[in-house]
């Protein structure tokens, strides 16, 4: 398989070639690559590309996967729409 | 380890200080980072540049930084795209009181060349259609103003900063600061001691604490601020929209989604950045209410980052006459990264002996020795 055909991130379409460019710029965390390709920025927050960039990290660095940190967990779990959550609010005011 | 200087902190400050300070001759720089490039404010901001400022000083800072970010890519030989959205500031006046501060503001913009407008409520329809009409009284735009990526203007900085000669060392923070009366002898970090007389502290929301550690207080503090991201979507709102008084700001990134903002009136002092649901429902709310197309967009994530607020919300860019070598460049109240090319020019000429590009007084720490002083920045969401 070619690197460029090759899909880290699917919420931002970032392929393993675009990784490795980054990685040799010396971007070797997870959260110095996210803020250059926003890895774990997208709906799935996370969960689809941590362990394959951990992996890859973890390949790279020539440390064990569990020694490589990946993204912070923020909220929301699931995207909400705005207006729901206006709405829900209203509710527990009434 | 030697060192000419020594910059603490690799954000937008430290990155652009950096950049300046070589590309002006000087040799042998070392920036320290206790974390990873943008891991304070800057990667955390909303990256919004504007010119539409209150005071004189701002307006001037907001101005000199906008020519640089457009020729950014160029000036800095950067071959990313820094993403720079040009696409103006559209800020909403809610009252009468509003209104009258917005028309004394734009005099003192196009007293140095700004050009923005007062608009009516049809005219700023025009521009971003989807806007309630019967929440705001009219508006005020300029079309310069707009949006860069953050990580990507760092980067430009830090990579044209390296090709220079310059050293960064990430994960390593400092952790005192050796002083002699008053001469600078050396910076200690977590693992190594750097001799140097030459410190520049670009700290962000721990500028105070590294001051301290050189025995210099910064009258300054910090507080979380949060922002939250919506699901990318098609291009639909050109220009930031922003209002004092509902206390929000509201933007499409060329990326597509929605970053949006505002501040706590009840927020602590300190350096908590956890995300709350209170900003959540109350952002929600706000958002609705003047933008209703824009609820339709489901949020992906929400976070917090650092404001560094001055006592008139304006920077601290700066010498120290207490201790000779030891600069300050903090205190930007929420708008450090649209300031940032100023930020490093100035200090890089404080430190090289030149003479600035803006009068340096307005500026320095020693503006809040003297008991009268009634240039207070309200312009600030
Ligand atoms: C939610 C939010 C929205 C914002 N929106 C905007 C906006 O639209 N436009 C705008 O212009 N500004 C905005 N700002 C403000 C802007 O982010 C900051 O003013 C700017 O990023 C400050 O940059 P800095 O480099 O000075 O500080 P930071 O980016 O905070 O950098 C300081 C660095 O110092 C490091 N550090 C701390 N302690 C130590 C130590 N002991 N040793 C070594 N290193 C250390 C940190 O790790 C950090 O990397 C916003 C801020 C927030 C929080």
């Amino acid at each position: 398989m070619k690197k460029h055909n090759v899909y880290v991130c699917r919420c931002e379409d970032v392929t393993l070639d675009e990784l490795y460019y980054w990685i040799h710029r010396g971007f070797t965390t997870f959260e110095g690559l996210k803020r250059q390709l926003r890895i774990g920025m997208g709906p799935c927050q996370g969960q689809i590309c941590g362990e394959v960039i951990r992996r890859e990290l973890a390949n790279f660095l020539k440390k064990h996967p569990a020694d490589v940190k990946t993204h912070t967990i923020r909220p929301l779990i699931m995207g909400v729409p705005l207006e729901a959550i206006a709405k829900a609010g209203d509710q527990d005011e009434s | 380890m030697k060192a000419d200087a020594v910059i603490i902190g690799a954000g937008i400050s430290g990155s652009s200080i950096a950049w300046h300070l070589a590309k002006k001759g000087m040799r042998n720089i070392k920036v320290f980072d206790a974390s990873y490039l943008t891991a304070g404010a800057t990667g955390r901001c909303g990256a919004g540049v504007r010119t539409q400022w209150g005071t004189k000083t701002n307006c001037l800072l907001a101005k000199k930084s906008m020519e640089f970010f457009e020729e950014a890519g160029d000036l800095l030989d950067y071959k990313e795209d820094i993403e720079f959205k040009q696409a103006g500031y559209l800020i909403l006046a809610t009252t009468r009181e509003e209104e009258a501060i917005f028309d004394k503001n734009i005099k003192v913009q196009h007293d140095i060349g700004i050009p923005s407008k007062r608009l009516t409520v049809q005219e700023a329809l025009q521009i971003v259609p989807h806007l309630n009409p019967d929440s705001f009284l009219s508006a005020s735009f300029c079309e310069k103003d707009g949006h860069l990526n953050p990580f990507r203007m760092t980067d430009a900085f830090y990579q044209a900063a390296k090709r220079l000669g310059v050293e960064f060392f990430f994960y390593e923070p400092v952790t005192d600061i050796k002083t002699n009366h008053a001469s600078i002898e050396a910076v200690i970090t977590d693992r190594r001691i750097i001799e140097t007389d030459v410190v520049i502290d670009a700290a962000g929301g721990h500028a105070k604490e590294i001051a301290a550690m050189a025995g210099i207080d910064v009258p300054v503090f910090s507080e979380k601020h949060e922002i939250l991201a919506t699901e990318p979507t098609y291009p639909m709102q050109d220009p930031m929209v922003m209002s004092f008084s509902k206390n929000i700001y509201c933007q499409q990134v060329p990326h597509g989604s929605f970053l949006m903002g505002r501040s706590n009136p009840d927020a602590k002092h300190n350096h908590d950045v956890t995300s709350s649901w209170q900003f959540l429902e109350k952002m929600a709310k706000t958002v609705c209410d003047i933008l209703p197309d824009i609820g339709k967009l489901r949020v992906v994530r929400q976070w917090g980052g650092l404001y560094n607020n001055s006592p008139d919300r304006q920077p601290i860019i700066s010498s120290v006459d207490e201790l000779p070598g030891f600069y300050v460049a903090c205190g930007f109240s929420g708008h450090g990264f649209m300031f940032s090319p100023i930020t490093g020019d100035l200090i890089s000429d404080l430190i090289l002996d030149k003479e600035p590009a803006i009068n340096a007084a307005a500026l320095s720490i020693k503006r809040f020795d003297e008991t009268s002083n009634g240039d207070y920045e309200t312009s600030v969401v």
